[in-house]
């Protein structure tokens, strides 16, 4: 049975050497977080390109987090910073087409920081909980 | 190489929403180049396209693809069939390309997703500058390799005009004086005597007038 309280479908994509690891250490911590989100490994957030995130939004995505390393901490020099001006470009390109901004967001972490993630992810599943379901999801749920 | 920026989406919207079906066809040359209008240029803008028309209630159906270059014949063959199958085309080319693409197919509507903005070089990753304005008659030999009708901003053939400030333009502070570029070009290269020669004005008639320009090479024709 489906709650009534509208649960938001967060893709979260996670750095390998940050953001991922985070996470797996607040689950040796047995630190809670949502189980909105849908964490996708990534070898670095540069990697990242706008036509993800796109895709993301067109399939059905509620929202979109983008986890990478704290600035000047990537481990390839300059990944997350090339992520963050993408993430800004999408940002854009979402306000244009009519879609709320923040449905995208980019957030700095160490592998350390597993509250603070944990943190970040309760407060972009309450973020994207206020906007309500993406307005171009098709069935309720992501394909 | 030809450089260009797309539309903004809701101009796209409005120009294609009379439209059911739709393809979005990119260029694989220049403005793959320029990240305008490449693969994954057109795999954003389809994207982008079709979450627009939704949210305005528009039924718009979106079918990417990208050809090797659309100003060539050979090339453009490839895509016919997914242009007949659509009802327009709305092309990611430069200017020249949606025309090819537009005179090749009569009674099809093709669109320019692109403002196609001048012919220059990639200076820094994700920055593009003006080199050259297609004046049809170069001068670049007079004044050491740097134009002053397309970089300098007030076109002057006799430059500098006094208003440069350090090496930088009057128009703008961002901008470099071409004419400080030219002065020192020619130092480096030491031909500073080119500047002794004043130059007339410069015959116009090979760019901008009389219609479009034409080059016919009869050794290559069939």
């Amino acid at each position: 049975m489906k709650s009534e309280v509208f649960e938001p479908e967060i893709l979260a994509f996670c750095c390998h050497y940050c953001a991922y690891s985070s996470a797996d250490l607040a689950g040796s911590m047995r630190i809670q977080y949502p189980p909105n989100v849908r964490i996708i490994r990534t070898p670095c957030t540069g990697r990242l390109e706008t036509e993800f995130f796109m895709k993301a939004f067109e399939n059905g995505a509620d929202g979109v987090l983008v986890a990478g390393c704290l600035e000047g901490g990537c481990h390839f020099v300059e990944g997350n910073l090339t992520a963050k001006r993408r993430v800004n470009y999408t940002k854009e390109m979402l306000a244009e087409i009519g879609m709320e901004k923040e449905r995208l967001r980019m957030i700095n972490v160490s592998a350390a920081m597993a509250r603070p993630l944990a943190d970040s992810i309760i407060d972009m599943v309450e973020t994207v909980r206020k906007l309500g379901p993406s307005p171009i999801k098709n069935n309720g749920s992501l394909k | 190489m030809i450089v260009a920026q797309r539309k903004n989406i809701p101009d796209l919207l409005e120009i294609v929403k009379k439209h059911k079906k739709l393809l979005v066809l990119g260029c694989g040359t220049c403005v793959t180049v320029c990240l305008a209008g490449g693969t994954r240029e057109v795999s954003i803008i389809a994207s982008a396209l079709r979450m627009a028309a939704k949210l305005k209630d528009i039924s718009l159906e979106v079918e990417e693809l990208t050809i090797e270059r659309q100003c060539d014949n050979v090339f453009i063959e490839q895509a016919a069939e997914a242009i007949e199958r659509n009802e327009a085309v709305l092309s990611l080319g430069c200017g020249a390309g949606v025309q090819a693409i537009a005179e090749r197919f009569a009674t099809k509507p093709v669109y320019a997703g692109l403002d196609t903005a001048f012919i220059g070089i990639l200076e820094e990753r994700g920055i593009w500058t003006e080199k050259c304005a297609a004046c049809g008659a170069c001068v670049l030999h007079q004044y050491g390799g740097i134009c002053p009708i397309a970089r300098c901003g007030k076109r002057m053939l006799n430059g500098p005009c006094g208003g440069s400030k350090e090496d930088r333009c009057e128009l703008d502070p961002k901008r470099q004086c071409a004419w400080q570029l030219i002065y020192e070009r020619l130092k480096n290269i030491g031909q500073l005597d080119r500047l002794k020669d004043v130059k007339p004005p410069k015959d116009w008639s090979s760019s901008r007038d009389g219609g479009y320009r034409t080059i016919i090479r009869d050794d290559h024709r069939v």
